[in-house]
């Protein structure tokens, strides 16, 4: 990130967090919690000690530097992790009051309550249809499916520009269509968290605040977890801003204005006002 | 060309750069050339040969023949081609359901399952399957198939015969699919994996319905392939097969079809295209005669029979096509 300030003063431009007024301060429920959090890839400390609670049906941002954790750390939430052979997590990850590292949980059961949408846009070489009914179809849902499909792509702000066409497959899609078919297809099993994993750093502007509309969209239903590496899509979409330093360390983690008004810690401040990272 | 003392040098490179290039383009295309020269002159000669017997033998009796015996000393020549088709294709089949199976499951074990480990392992070790000669095939079939299949399941059957030699033309092509389908399979891009496992997708679930849906056409190929090589291969089939060009017994059966009952082509002896024409090269051959003109016949409608598979397959695989 180039960031362009001239002195020491905060971004002060973007930092309105205005979008998200409606929904109100007071604390929701938690959806994710992460208590003395350590990850680690073979010797390499990834998570360093990370204790937080991420409100239901908000808008969470984790940012921070390349190499900082904050992917790691989403990764944890649905398990994704545990395809990486060398990679080790210690302490607790609770969801709905549960740590989804316990013994007894089912990692395929997890991901099917928490939906993902990744950096590249992903869809299956499939068509538009069957993409957004897979997840259905593996969780066996009994219920009208093209209803369901439908309902999904509308969540997905894609129903207009598709609905003529879902047969045909989901990669002649242009990239902002399909990263907002590939959120379709995360919602429609009707998850309760859905996490993005810088869902718009390999898209073009116009099509990138399309998707941060639906963010702000989807939050009223779900609880959005948010990687980014655009400080300032953190601040327009994001009700909690998580920031996260080299080796792991999450430096910070408060609303979304303070964090990028008035942060507490010096650390934080060089790194929004793009003194480093 | 504009050449300006002030802009910087964009010349042309000198002429020794440029006939270096010249040549090495030309030496490539040259290579791809030998090889489609190759088949053209092969399919020419294979026609032209096969033109002057279809002048003596009608090509109508030829394709519909029963009976093939080349060998005039014998009685009555006859050069039907039915009996040797049966064999090709009972080998053939036979061996698709031995090789498309197990090579299928052993590429996708390889390819999604396998620990890195096993698979540096296992990988070396099918290729060396594929790389073990096929008279020694033949004869593993001969010596120890057939004896264990008589043994146990069919006390009936006889030492050459068709079961057995299919048997291992399949395990023999088992590399072929495994192998190229791997390949297709690791080349699926991970991110479709991902997107899977995060919709909650198990291992099966990924495996079936992401990544063998989208490599389908290299899976495809890979058919293709092992089942050429299955209708080309002569070794196997000449050592345990035996070389008799027997017809089965036709029976009259299920709405007027006239069908042949499967164990009486496999646990017989039999003969295999391929093998028709070795056992002609193999006797005292002189040029020009029918029985040498016969074996380009055959080797025109060996020829038919792969085209012909490998158009399907590549119908199927359009059909079924998931490109990423």
């Amino acid at each position: 990130m180039s960031n362009t300030t001239s002195d020491d003063s905060l971004i002060t431009t973007e930092v309105q967090a205005d979008s998200n007024d409606d929904r109100a301060a007071p604390a929701a429920g938690t959806a994710v919690a992460a208590r003395d959090l350590d990850v680690f890839y073979g010797d390499e400390q990834a998570i360093d000690d990370v204790t937080m609670e991420i409100p239901e049906k908000r808008v969470t941002a984790l940012i921070g530097p390349s190499g900082c954790g904050k992917s790691t750390f989403l990764r944890c939430i649905n398990r994704m992790n545990d395809m990486i052979e060398i990679c080790r997590v210690e302490g607790d990850v609770e969801f709905g009051g549960k740590n989804v590292y316990d013994g007894d949980v089912d990692p395929v059961a997890l991901r099917r309550k928490i939906g993902m949408v990744f950096q590249k846009p992903n869809p299956f070489p499939k068509s538009i249809r069957d993409n957004v009914a897979y997840g259905l179809k593996i969780q066996g849902f009994d219920g009208d499916v093209d209803a369901r499909v439908e309902e999904s792509l509308k969540g997905a702000a894609l129903w207009d520009e598709v609905k003529d066409q879902l047969d045909s497959s989901g990669l002649e899609l242009s990239g902002g269509q399909q990263q907002r078919l590939c959120i379709a297809r995360a919602i429609a099993p009707d998850p309760e968290v859905i996490l993005m994993d810088e869902p718009t750093s390999a898209l073009d502007p116009v099509a990138a605040s399309k998707i941060e509309d639906l963010i702000d969209d989807l939050a009223e239903e779900y609880t959005v977890i948010i990687v980014t590496h655009n400080m300032q899509q953190a601040a327009r979409i994001s009700d909690r801003t998580a920031v996260f330093l080299t080796g792991g360390e999450l430096v910070e983690y408060d609303d979304t204005a303070k964090i990028f008004e008035d942060p507490e810690e010096q650390r934080v401040e060089d790194y929004i006002t793009g003194k480093f990272g | 060309m504009t050449d300006s003392t002030e802009s910087p040098d964009l010349s042309r490179r000198g002429g020794l750069t440029r006939l270096k290039e010249g040549t090495y383009g030309g030496l490539f295309a040259a290579c791809a050339a030998i090889t489609l020269l190759t088949t053209v002159a092969i399919f020419v000669t294979l026609l032209s040969d096969a033109l002057v017997f279809f002048r003596s033998v009608p090509i109508a009796e030829f394709l519909t023949g029963i009976n093939w015996s080349p060998n005039p000393a014998g009685g009555g020549q006859a050069f039907g081609i039915i009996p040797l088709l049966i064999g090709t294709l009972t080998v053939t089949i036979t061996a698709a359901f031995i090789s498309i199976p197990i090579g299928t499951l052993t590429a996708i074990y390889l390819s999604e399952y396998a620990t890195p480990n096993a698979r540096s392992i296992l990988k070396p070790l099918l290729e060396i399957l594929a790389g073990i000669p096929t008279v020694v095939y033949g004869y593993f079939a001969l010596v120890y198939v057939t004896p264990a299949l008589k043994a146990t399941l069919f006390p009936e059957m006889s030492t050459f015969n068709a079961l057995a030699a299919s048997i291992m033309v399949g395990i023999m092509t088992i590399p072929m699919v495994s192998s190229i389908s791997e390949d297709a399979m690791s080349a699926v891009p991970d991110e479709l994996r991902q997107a899977g496992y995060g919709l909650g997708a198990t291992k099966f679930e990924v495996s079936t319905g992401i990544v063998v849906p989208a490599s389908i056409s290299g899976i495809a190929s890979s058919y293709i392939l092992a089942v050429s090589r299955a209708i080309g291969e002569t070794m196997i089939v000449v050592v345990a097969m035996g070389a008799q060009a027997r017809m089965p017994e036709i029976q009259e059966a299920l709405f007027g079809i006239p069908f042949v009952n499967p164990a009486d082509v496999l646990l017989q002896s039999g003969m295999t295209i391929t093998v028709a024409m070795v056992q002609i090269t193999g006797g005292d051959l002189t040029g020009g005669t029918l029985p040498y003109n016969s074996m380009f016949a055959l080797g025109l409608a060996l020829f038919a029979v792969t085209l012909v598979m490998n158009v399907i397959s590549d119908i199927i695989a359009q059909r079924y096509r998931e490109e990423y």
